[in-house]
């Protein structure tokens, strides 16, 4: 006879409504750990894009993320010449907020030279990039569809096709356009601008700069090699993939991963707290009859299971519920949340393990309670 | 076993709660010997040691000084000779409460089951057990009630046959009249003299309820811990 299953139907509502709350209480925190993961992902996302080997960037900086890079654009024909390089391509970031819908739509604009890296790797919806004007590509959470028209700058440009998951580290969805329209964008002034500089007798500042050149480096060279011949030029600095990673980690989005693992801790500590203190009050408001069960000559293993068996099935419970809740509603979140099975497998470690030591605290005061509260009231 | 065995055994039984100013002797030199089909009553004031020592003979707290000797096996002598008190009481000794205690979250039947579950008994056994104790009492109509929606008289009838379950042959009743009307606390008091008759078990109940002083064998009185007479 299951003693623990049998007291939960005699108050299957009250397990039911416990257990949902405590799957809400879930919820959050596996929520937080899909953000955590979300802000990584969405990080490393713009930086594991173009597939590069190495990033040429301006030298004692830490860019194009971390910080402001500029190099002459010139510099891509020196990097694809050089031995090991498979393939060159020059790159431009800037954020812009776009008119558009009777709204405001901020943009990560992607500069980038088509049939060279940097270009985006998979269209999901239209086509890439056909002309040299006027084109671009919208990562999907803009909103935006093929065929869409959305100023930039001076310029109107036609949407013709979409893809999936590209975006800065501040969550900011990114459109690609040409490396020409990206600097013309970024350098082209105002026409009244234009007018007081010509009548001053300077012509409008066009440098033609760029972020990074992206490297693909051919199978078998030597990477390190690459970087310290780069380093030579006095005013460039090469960067690996890795190292181009793991500074967008440590300067550029480490704050709030703190700040949000810090959250997340916080909120462990909290949901354990509750799962203990529900199942110590479910312990204490059946010490009646725990004693009962004492004096009728329950062996210990018996209130033991009693106690640790609901608690591990509240726990699952409210694991289930909370899981089947993020699934359901992660998608509606304004950023990325990603949910790895391994996330959820580590919770619900997390979870069995509270359940195990919280039991442990009702143990203790079942195993205290005196068999003989039992009689005589 | 022949009836009139010895089935309770109590000798020089003493009991006292803390030392020095604040000791209080519960039991003093408690002899009370309790035959196979014997009820009796164990009566007293308010603090004469009554529940004391039911619990002692239910093992239930352990005596100063003295020896208890439970169905032929001498359980304490000084010390408790069984280590597991528990297990003890599952196989010889049947409690039936003032209030019925009966778990709350199983059916009548299965608060009757339960002990034989717990003695580690197969569930069909227990329950068949369950339910011809039921119709015995005259409860099995009422098997899969569960214990809110059972009346007063159902309910102590329920708990007589939890006690009865394992085949025990000591059952311990502390007041088990108090919560039923003068002619339902005949009725109970009744069914347990039958079973202890039936099952060569005793009973020993504590109680104040008048009503049914002729129901018993013996009226034991205590007095500040002690036999006051018999």
């Amino acid at each position: 006879m299951n003693l623990a299953l049998k007291d939960i139907r005699h108050g299957l509502f009250r397990f039911v409504l416990t257990c949902f709350g405590l799957g809400l209480l879930m919820t959050v925190v596996l929520s937080m750990i899909g953000i955590y993961n979300g802000l990584v992902a969405d990080a490393l996302a713009v930086v594991k894009a173009p597939a590069a080997g190495v990033w040429v960037v301006e030298s004692g900086t830490k860019g194009p993320f971390a910080e402001a890079s500029n190099i002459p654009a010139d510099t891509r024909d020196a990097v694809a010449r050089m031995p090991g390089v498979a393939e060159a391509g020059a790159i431009n970031f800037q954020n812009v907020e776009a008119a558009h819908g009777g709204g405001s739509l901020r943009l990560y604009v992607i500069g980038f030279e088509p049939g060279r890296p940097g270009s985006p790797r998979r269209i999901a919806e239209g086509r890439g990039i056909g002309t040299s004007h006027f084109e671009l590509v919208a990562d999907r959470k803009t909103g935006l569809s093929p065929g869409e028209m959305v100023r930039l700058g001076r310029n109107r440009f036609a949407v013709v096709g979409l893809v999936d998951g590209a975006m800065n580290s501040g969550g900011d969805p990114a459109v690609y356009v040409t490396l020409a329209d990206a600097m013309a964008l970024q350098t082209e002034l105002d026409p009244a601008a234009q007018r007081i500089q010509a009548a001053r007798g300077t012509d409008s500042v066009k440098s033609a700069s760029v972020a990074a050149v992206i490297a693909r480096i051919e199978p078998g060279a030597d990477v390190e090699l690459l970087t310290a011949t780069v380093r030579q030029w006095k005013h460039l600095a090469a960067l690996t993939q890795a190292e181009q990673e793991e500074i967008l980690l440590a300067s550029v989005v480490d704050l709030a991963r703190r700040q949000i693992g810090l959250f997340l801790g916080i909120l462990l500590s909290v949901s354990a707290v509750v799962i203990a203190l529900i199942i110590y009050t479910m312990t204490m408001e059946k010490l009646k009859h725990i004693a009962t069960l004492k004096l009728i000559g329950a062996p210990d293993r018996t209130i033991v299971g009693l106690i640790v068996q609901q608690a591990l099935i509240l726990g699952a419970s409210g694991w289930g519920i909370g899981l089947i809740l993020i699934l359901t509603v992660k998608d509606y979140f304004p950023r990325r949340v990603v949910l790895e099975p391994f996330n959820a497998m580590v919770l619900a470690g997390i979870v069995f393990a509270v359940c195990i030591a919280a039991s442990g605290l009702g143990v203790r005061a079942a195993m205290r309670v005196d068999p003989a509260t039992a009689l005589g009231s | 076993m022949a009836a009139g065995e010895i089935l309770i055994d109590v000798a020089g039984v003493a009991k006292h709660f803390g030392e020095g100013e604040t000791r209080v002797d519960a039991l003093r030199d408690i002899d009370l010997q309790v035959r196979a089909g014997e009820v009796i009553a164990l009566l007293g004031p308010s603090g004469s040691g009554k529940t004391t020592l039911l619990n002692v003979i239910g093992c239930i707290i352990t005596p100063s000084a003295g020896r208890v000797g439970l169905d032929g096996e001498t359980v304490f002598d000084g010390q408790w000779l069984r280590r597991d008190l528990r297990r003890l009481r599952l196989d010889k000794i049947g409690f039936v409460f003032q209030t019925h205690n009966l778990l709350p979250f199983l059916t009548a039947e299965e608060n009757v089951a339960v002990v034989l579950d717990l003695a580690g008994q197969p569930a069909a056994a227990g329950r068949a057990r369950a339910r011809d104790l039921l119709d015995y009492l005259e409860v099995g109509r009422r098997a899969a009630a569960k214990p809110a929606h059972l009346s007063g008289g159902e309910a102590q009838r329920v708990a007589i046959a939890r006690a009865l379950a394992n085949h025990p042959r000591i059952i311990l009743a502390d007041e088990p009249t108090a919560a039923l009307d003068g002619q339902r606390a005949g009725l109970v008091m009744d069914l347990m003299r039958r079973l202890a008759v039936d099952q060569e078990a005793c009973i020993v109940t504590v109680t104040h309820d008048e009503k049914i002083f002729d129901r018993f064998d013996r009226l034991i009185h205590l007095r500040d811990g002690r036999l006051a007479d018999a």
